[in-house]
């Protein structure tokens, strides 16, 4: 059956992939890492996934422009508000009371989590205080998360998204438009380290007070998930705060018993005395 | 080697899709012996309704689906809002936050696609009442992969551009009326 070719070209697929870049794809979810390998290579315009795989072995320059159809997430700034609006009202309250904090958006993409997460602190007063680390697998993710500039068409949507959150400013306060783009004011990362950082092969780098990791786990296999989980177990402070997508959760993970449901509707959970 | 259920049912249905699946849903018995996976186009705030909605109105058992769970016969399965909805090849279902496809997510061919994979000839693919083009090329998939496939009679539809569409991208695919529907699959599963 043709379809059975298909799925033994993903193996050695990935398994190149990994042996000759290590990046390594080969746990992640099939179902949606198929789908995205048979939109790339019919955008390459390759006969076969055996073809795409010739090609990226053979030429470095295919990887950034294959890891675009792997990895890159379109998100949206404040998605689900009901989340910003959670950690506004329930977490950082609790985060108020450390004279300095880490804060950790794994999966950053190209950085719309990253300067929500930015804008809520400013607006909470806790900005000045905090750290925050944005990290993705890919390098041209992190530019452009690094550039922070959106098309103005989306701000719309992001702007609804933020009032909905409870957002005590405006978000037209946070970027200035230029040309059919918005650009977000760079002091927002001032206190951002972005750095290429993988959850399937890289570890623990500091201790943090707050890990936002949404929709990103949601492509892993369940091997992959714990071990995700447990580098958030590990790298989180005493008590501190983990986030995952609303259709997430850590229910069937090994590491389940090391955290409490601190918000449960909103996928937001806190780790336990050790 | 596959731990997968040998059949299942993929239900596509857009504009005027909540009252073709209170027609079409209630009449299957509580024992049907397949998982039937479904996206239905709804705005996203009144999707987590769903499956409240249906089970009220079913035998069967009807739930949100979601990510990593395996797939149980006689359980309907709805896609969340914002979520693409797909299955593997062992049957576990899987959701992605991919992009739209044409404007769609969940996208009725991103779990067709997916489940014609899956299932293989195995798969019984319908698409109902809609006013979009999303589906047509799952319900193809369905078909290429010796899969049944099932169009709602684009005349009496509410909407009827999307069985249209599937029609015209499958033409091998079999028209029926909605009330005629639960009783195709009740009879496919006395084969």
């Amino acid at each position: 059956m043709p379809h059975q070719t298909e799925d033994i070209e993903i193996g050695l697929l990935l398994e190149a992939l990994y042996q000759r870049y290590h990046y390594d794809f080969r746990h992640y979810a099939r179902a949606s890492i198929k789908r995205r390998l048979l939109q790339a290579r019919s955008h390459f315009n390759m006969p076969s996934l055996t073809a795409l795989q010739e090609r990226v072995l053979h030429d470095p320059e295919m990887l950034p422009r294959l890891l675009g159809f792997l990895t890159v997430q379109v998100s949206e700034m404040f998605r689900d508000p009901s989340y910003f609006r959670a950690l506004r009202e329930q977490v950082l309250p609790h985060l108020r009371t450390y004279p300095s904090l880490k804060v950790w958006i794994a999966g950053c993409s190209t950085g719309e989590e990253l300067y929500s997460m930015a804008i809520l602190f400013r607006e909470e007063g806790l900005f000045d205080r905090t750290l925050f680390y944005a990290t993705d697998i890919n390098p041209e993710a992190l530019r452009a998360a690094e550039a922070g500039i959106y098309p103005l068409d989306r701000i719309r949507k992001f702007t609804e998204n933020h009032q909905k959150s409870g957002g005590r400013s405006s978000l037209s306060d946070y970027y200035t438009a230029d040309y059919g783009r918005a650009v977000f004011d760079k002091s927002l990362r001032a206190n951002v380290v972005f750095s290429d950082h993988s959850l399937v092969t890289d570890a623990v780098f500091a201790e943090m007070q707050l890990i936002s990791c949404r929709n990103v786990m949601i492509y892993f296999d369940r091997g992959l998930q714990d071990r995700a989980v447990g580098l958030f177990r590990e790298s989180l402070a005493r008590h501190g705060f983990l986030g995952v997508g609303s259709k997430e959760s850590l229910r069937f993970s090994q590491h389940a018993a090391a955290f409490s449901e601190f918000v449960l509707e909103e996928k937001i959970y806190r780790k336990r005395e050790a | 080697m596959s731990s997968a259920p040998h059949r299942a049912v993929v239900i596509g249905a857009s504009a005027g899709g909540v009252q073709a699946l209170l027609a079409l849903l209630p009449a299957l018995p509580a024992d049907f012996p397949w998982p039937i996976f479904i996206v239905l186009h709804v705005p996203a705030d009144r999707s987590n309704v769903l499956a409240s909605l249906f089970e009220a109105q079913c035998g069967l058992e009807v739930k949100e689906a979601e990510d990593k769970e395996t797939a149980r016969p006689g359980v309907v399965y709805f896609a969340p809002s914002d979520y693409h909805l797909l299955v593997e090849e062992n049957g576990d279902l899987a959701l992605s936050s991919d992009e739209a496809i044409n404007y769609s997510r969940p996208s009725i061919d991103v779990l067709f696609e997916s489940a014609a994979d899956a299932y293989g000839e195995g798969l019984i693919g319908v698409i109902l009442t809609g006013a979009n083009n999303d589906g047509a090329a799952g319900l193809k998939a369905v078909h290429a992969a010796g899969g049944v496939a099932l169009v709602q009679d684009p005349a009496a539809a509410y909407a009827r551009t999307m069985p249209q569409a599937a029609r015209q991208a499958c033409n091998a695919a079999l028209v029926l009326p909605l009330d005629r529907i639960a009783d195709y699959l009740k009879g496919l599963e006395r084969e």
